[in-house]
């Protein structure tokens, strides 16, 4: 077990560390990707030619202003290249139906559809989106990494928006976001349980108890027992100390050269906030209630406009939370990979050399972000449950 | 607010929120459970060790202070004691003095009585020596005159109350 | 005459970027004024910057 699990953590650990060099040969790639690009090697090149053809396919080949990846574009076309930037920062951000490792390695992963009953197939199906995968005389299309509902020809139509108007089945696929979360839940489980079980021996930690353990004292020294308090605060660590590393370790993770960008992603921040909202709004007391409604100690008629406002308060409160981790995590992943699109844009070692330097700054800042906002997650949750168990003395 | 809501997906949203709740359940169930206890055990441990050695460090100074108090203690005795003998000492030689001086008083008075009486008795010797002499005497120069005996005696007694012996 | 939105955008980031900046320079004062109180002012300035950021980013995604 131990073995195992020390086995997991160096791999993680060698994801983790490996990552700000990682970001310098991302750079050397781009820089010379210049001369490479013909042979299909960059495998992100090889997906935009899919996806430009299938556009072409579709009769609406429109948003990218005929330039696809795939193509030579020669060093003088800057608009051209800021334009293929776009999309590779796009592509690299969105969500994707197999698990891309390097270059051409990857695996699919399984698809699972729920239109007029349950489908589940394999993403292989979709030739990496190339093609319209066939399944129980029904026909479906990725397209901006999403699945809809076509004919056998792979025909999207599109609104005045560009926005397709195809019908989209409820998709439940384990694409890759969902795989990452189960890895790192798996991950997780494997690692805590670990830690737990080193004290079984001595109640000294050991091995990654040893790193751990004062990340565990401080969530309930610093952020559970000051916000929530001494009496209450118990209930609440389990909640805060899983959604503390599950936000931080996804952080992390985002910051491989995997591209895994789940924080990063509104419905898991929603997610995430939601629970937080319901766990505060279940454990809200009398006080809580009473200050929110009828808050006491304000003249009469001011009760209703604070009412009001608190009621504002409640929605902005998770709506914020969502909005604060999804956004942080987003800007950073562009920030990075604007600055390294530069360096193909602007196609040359001069430019190579400050802006290869400045990634490597900007990934040791979001090393940074990516504690801090799971810090502040964390905290901001505390600090709402501790307003909702509070009992206030009244005067 | 639109490209959220067309990022928004429900199935990532509802795996994350399977995945989340499962993981949060089984941690509580198999770490964080452990961990927090064996975290509390060894504080409790350590804060029970610091008070027990704050404890056994009062102790010791109550036993200290404790030692002192004896000492202290015994010193005083030492010194009441010693001050008892000297007092009775004291004591002891100002009563031999006074007996001392009482009894030089005593035999003082009774060498005063011995020598009254030793001086009454010759004063009483040396008047019947006077008596006698001055009969002698008496009947040397009286020889003739009072030849008889009778007249002589009642001569000699009317003359013996006539000498006031002093 | 219409605004365009990026125009209102900037100044979102401006407003919010004052907001927190005159945050976290209070709160470097008061820490140099009482160092021994860093943690709760730490805290303090957290949740207030968070709060800034959480009207930033509703009115950003508004804009």
């Amino acid at each position: 077990m131990i073995s195992k699990f020390t086995a997991f953590s160096a791999f993680v650990g060698l994801m983790f560390f490996s990552a700000p060099a990682a970001a310098q040969d991302h750079g050397h790639e781009d820089a010379h990707q210049e001369e490479v690009h013909h042979d299909d090697a960059h495998h992100e090149d090889a997906h935009a030619v899919e996806m430009h053809a299938e556009d072409a396919h579709g009769a609406h080949a429109d948003h990218s202003e005929g330039h696809g990846h795939g193509e030579f574009v020669p060093a003088s076309d800057t608009e051209g290249r800021k334009s293929v930037v776009k999309e590779t920062v796009e592509h690299h951000l969105a969500d994707s139906y197999e698990f891309h490792i390097v270059g051409p390695v990857g695996f699919p992963l399984p698809v699972i559809l729920y239109d007029n009953g349950l489908k589940v197939f394999s993403s292989a199906k979709f030739h990496h989106g190339e093609s319209v995968a066939e399944v129980d005389g029904q026909y479906y299309m990725v397209h901006h990494s999403k699945i809809y509902k076509t004919d056998a020809e792979g025909t999207i139509t599109y609104d005045e928006h560009h926005h397709p108007t195809n019908e989209k089945p409820l998709d439940f696929s384990i694409t890759k976001n969902v795989f990452m979360i189960i890895f790192m839940a798996v991950f997780m489980f494997f690692l805590f349980r670990g830690v737990a079980k080193t004290y079984k021996n001595s109640l000294v930690p050991s091995k990654a108890g040893r790193f751990l353990e004062p990340l565990i004292v401080f969530i309930r020294d610093e952020i559970a027992i000051p916000n929530i308090g001494e009496k209450h605060y118990k209930r609440y660590m389990s909640f805060l100390l899983t959604i503390f590393f599950f936000i931080w370790f996804l952080n992390l993770a985002g910051m491989t050269p995997l591209g895994v960008n789940v924080t990063g992603n509104i419905a898991v921040t929603v997610s995430l906030a939601l629970m937080t909202f319901f766990i505060t709004q279940f454990s809200g007391k009398k006080d809580y209630w009473m200050h929110i409604f009828w808050m006491p100690g304000v003249p009469v008629l001011l009760r209703p406009v604070l009412a009001v406002i608190e009621l504002i308060g409640l929605v902005v409160k998770p709506f914020s939370l969502t909005i604060r981790l999804y956004a942080n995590m987003l800007a950073g992943h562009v920030v990075i990979m604007s600055i390294l699109g530069l360096i193909y844009i602007f196609a040359s070692y001069t430019a190579a050399i400050p802006f290869t330097g400045l990634t490597l700054f900007l990934y040791v800042l979001e090393l940074l972000v990516a504690a801090l906002q799971a810090y502040i997650f964390t905290m901001l949750a505390s600090l709402y449950f501790g307003a909702a168990v509070e009992e206030h003395d009244h005067h | 607010m639109d490209k959220l809501i067309n990022d928004f997906s429900i199935g990532l949203f509802f795996w994350q929120s399977l995945v989340f709740l499962l993981l949060i359940f089984l941690l509580r169930r198999y770490a964080w459970k452990p961990i927090l206890n064996a975290v509390n055990e060894r504080e409790e441990s350590i804060e029970g060790a610091l008070k027990a050695a704050e404890a056994a460090r009062e102790e010791m100074k109550a036993l200290q202070s404790n030692n002192e108090a004896i000492m202290k203690e015994a010193r005083e005795e030492r010194e009441r004691i010693l001050k008892e003998a000297r007092d009775m000492k004291n004591t002891i030689v100002a009563e031999a003095k006074e007996t001392a001086v009482a009894e030089a008083e005593k035999t003082v008075v009774a060498a005063k009585a011995a020598i009254e009486a030793e001086k009454a008795a010759a004063v009483a010797e040396l008047k019947n020596q006077a008596a006698v002499l001055s009969i002698e005497v008496a009947e040397k120069v009286l020889g003739q005159e009072l030849s008889a005996e009778n007249k002589q005696a009642a001569m000699i007694s009317k003359m013996i109350d006539e000498v006031k012996i002093n | 005459m219409e605004i365009p939105t990026i125009v209102g955008a900037g100044l979102i980031v401006i407003g919010a970027g004052m907001g927190i900046g005159r945050i976290g320079g209070s709160a470097m004062e008061a820490i140099g004024r009482q160092p021994e109180a860093s943690g709760k002012i730490q805290t303090a300035m957290i949740i207030a910057a968070a709060l800034i950021e959480g009207i930033g980013f509703a009115a950003l995604f508004a804009a």
